[in-house]
């Protein structure tokens, strides 16, 4: 945790990036009622959205590269000479990724409050939950390529390729309502669109029942990749 | 009691045989050195009695635990330097050792072996910002802090200035005196024979030879040597005639004179004042490992 304030770049990215995004699409298009999004302004959309970019931000790069750089260097190895159980050391790694999210989230959502007043209609615990389920299925994706890279500068390539277009073809980055029709399809497959759609959707008050299909994509990601990321988990 | 005891350990990576059929026992409260060239099966050797490796055949026990199936519990109980191996950079010297000491059911206060091992003053400082010596030294640390009963250390001092390895001797020494087992490998025979109780030699993964250094010397049966350069001419029958003298050998003023006698050195230089041979750089050569390595194995150790 400590160690991850002190990579500077690492922090910014987490924590600034999606703030800096919202002043940015802010500032062009404002945040007036839009009937294109169901009477709620470019704003309201694209907090939780943005909330997608961050944990695939994490999960793809931030994990799979600061693991596989790890290992490469000998820092892993001198762990598992240690008492130290892969489990111990892998719960203790993504507590401290998934509180450095929680507070780009909230970076985000603050500057978004302050800044263009967004609108919330949904329920806290229940946007919590969804971030909380998202970014453990992207953690443990992220553990996966860690463990599919041999080196670091491998892990990084195979992050930047999946991760680039999930953030543009999801409606991570940009709303799906403004991409073509074509594009919204081959959404469909990819995880992240479930993360984006999940969030909107709590954000604007929608309730879980009407998202079993995203809780269900998300969940099996999460078992899935738990359990190879695990099989294929790697000292060195 | 022993510490350690390999059976018949083997270790294939394909057809390379890495380390080929060796056995030996390390004693409780001994310095066991491995010596041998780069690439004999020393690291491989030492990674399976850690649990690192697992061996492709024999019986290993360290503290009576199978590194293997018992690595959890074995862990608890050694200590490990690895030879390759590093911290995150940014990570400050006082958070490791909290780190690590959080590892253990059982740990020391790591102050005194911060004290001991000269790194006090490093506290603060982040690991990137250590050099070589101080990075080892606090691997050092890193393995004792969970007061280990035998310790293990690859490679201590490769890559050390010889000042550094000298103190890092005095150190290993110092883990000998708190009664635990400090099983090393080393490519420097000085160092075996500096630092070790007893040595096994190892060359292409088999033990040559194992015994207390100073009784592998002296199995050699190997002369001392006295050397040194003469000015001018020199009757070298003058020289074979000094009592324990076996042989002498001269060449461009260059002088070798063989003997088993401990007061060779003196015989000689006063055989020299009396036939008024002025000479320089006189010294004298005992035979050490590197010469056992040499009369075993037929080759330099030098890499």
């Amino acid at each position: 945790m400590k160690l991850y304030l002190r990579e500077p770049a690492a922090t910014f990215f987490t924590i600034g990036f999606a703030p800096m995004l919202l002043l940015l699409f802010g500032t062009i298009y404002g945040n007036k009622p839009n009937a294109f999004f169901g009477g709620r302004g470019t704003i309201d959309v694209s907090v939780p959205s943005y909330i997608a970019l961050i944990i695939i931000s994490v999960g793809f790069m931030g994990i799979p590269i600061a693991t596989a750089s790890n290992r490469e260097a000998g820092v892993l190895r001198r762990f598992r000479i240690t008492p130290l159980r892969p489990s111990a050391y892998i719960i203790a790694n993504i507590t401290s990724y998934y509180v450095m999210t929680a507070l780009g989230v909230v970076a985000l959502v603050v500057v978004g409050k302050v800044v263009y007043g967004v609108r919330f209609q949904g329920s806290v615990v229940s946007v919590w939950a969804g971030f909380t389920l998202g970014s453990l299925a992207f953690f443990a994706l992220g553990y996966l390529i860690a463990g599919a890279a041999s080196t670091a500068r491998i892990a990084q390539s195979i992050g930047m390729i999946a991760a680039f277009p999930m953030m543009f073809l999801s409606g991570a980055s940009i709303p799906l309502e403004v991409l073509p029709q074509s594009v919204r399809k081959i959404a469909a497959f990819i995880p992240l669109t479930h993360v984006v759609t999940l969030m909107r959707g709590l954000w604007a008050g929608v309730g879980w029942g009407r998202h079993l299909t995203e809780a269900a994509v998300l969940g099996g990601v999460l078992v899935v990749g738990m359990a190879l990321s695990a099989r294929f988990f790697r000292w060195e | 009691m022993n510490a350690i005891v390999t059976e018949n350990l083997r270790k294939h990576y394909g057809d390379v045989r890495a380390v080929d059929g060796v056995s030996f026992e390390v004693r409780t409260g001994e310095i066991f050195g491995m010596v041998g060239p780069n690439g004999a099966g020393k690291t491989t050797t030492i990674e399976c009695l850690e649990g690192l490796r697992h061996p492709s055949e024999g019986r290993l026990a360290v503290l009576g635990l199978d590194p293997h199936g018992q690595g959890y519990e074995l862990r608890e109980r050694i200590g490990v330097q690895l030879q390759e191996s590093s911290l995150p950079d940014r990570l400050k010297v006082r958070e490791v050792l909290d780190l690590f000491a959080a590892f253990y059911r059982r740990s020391l206060d790591w102050r005194p072996i911060l004290g001991d091992l000269g790194l006090t003053d490093k506290m603060r400082a982040p690991f990137a910002k250590l050099s070589g010596g101080q990075k080892q030294r606090l691997f050092i640390a890193l393995a004792l802090i969970n007061d280990p009963e035998v310790v293990f250390l690859d490679e201590l001092t490769t890559g050390l200035d010889p000042q550094a390895r000298r103190a890092m001797w005095d150190l290993v020494k110092g883990i000998r005196d708190k009664g635990k087992t400090v099983f090393l490998t080393t490519h420097y025979m000085e160092e075996a024979e500096e630092l070790c109780d007893r040595v096994a030699i190892i060359d292409h993964g088999r033990i040559v030879a194992l015994d207390a250094p100073r009784n592998l010397i002296g199995s050699l049966g190997a002369e001392n040597r006295v050397v040194f350069f003469a000015d001018g001419d020199i009757n070298l029958a003058s020289l074979r005639a000094i009592p324990g003298a076996t042989r002498v050998e001269g060449s461009g003023g260059r002088v070798v004179v063989f003997g088993r006698d401990d007061d060779l050195v003196v015989r000689v230089v006063m055989a020299l004042a009396a036939a008024k041979v002025r000479f320089r750089d006189l010294r004298t050569e005992q035979p050490n490992l590197e010469d056992v390595f040499l009369a075993l194995t037929g080759k330099e150790m030098r890499d």
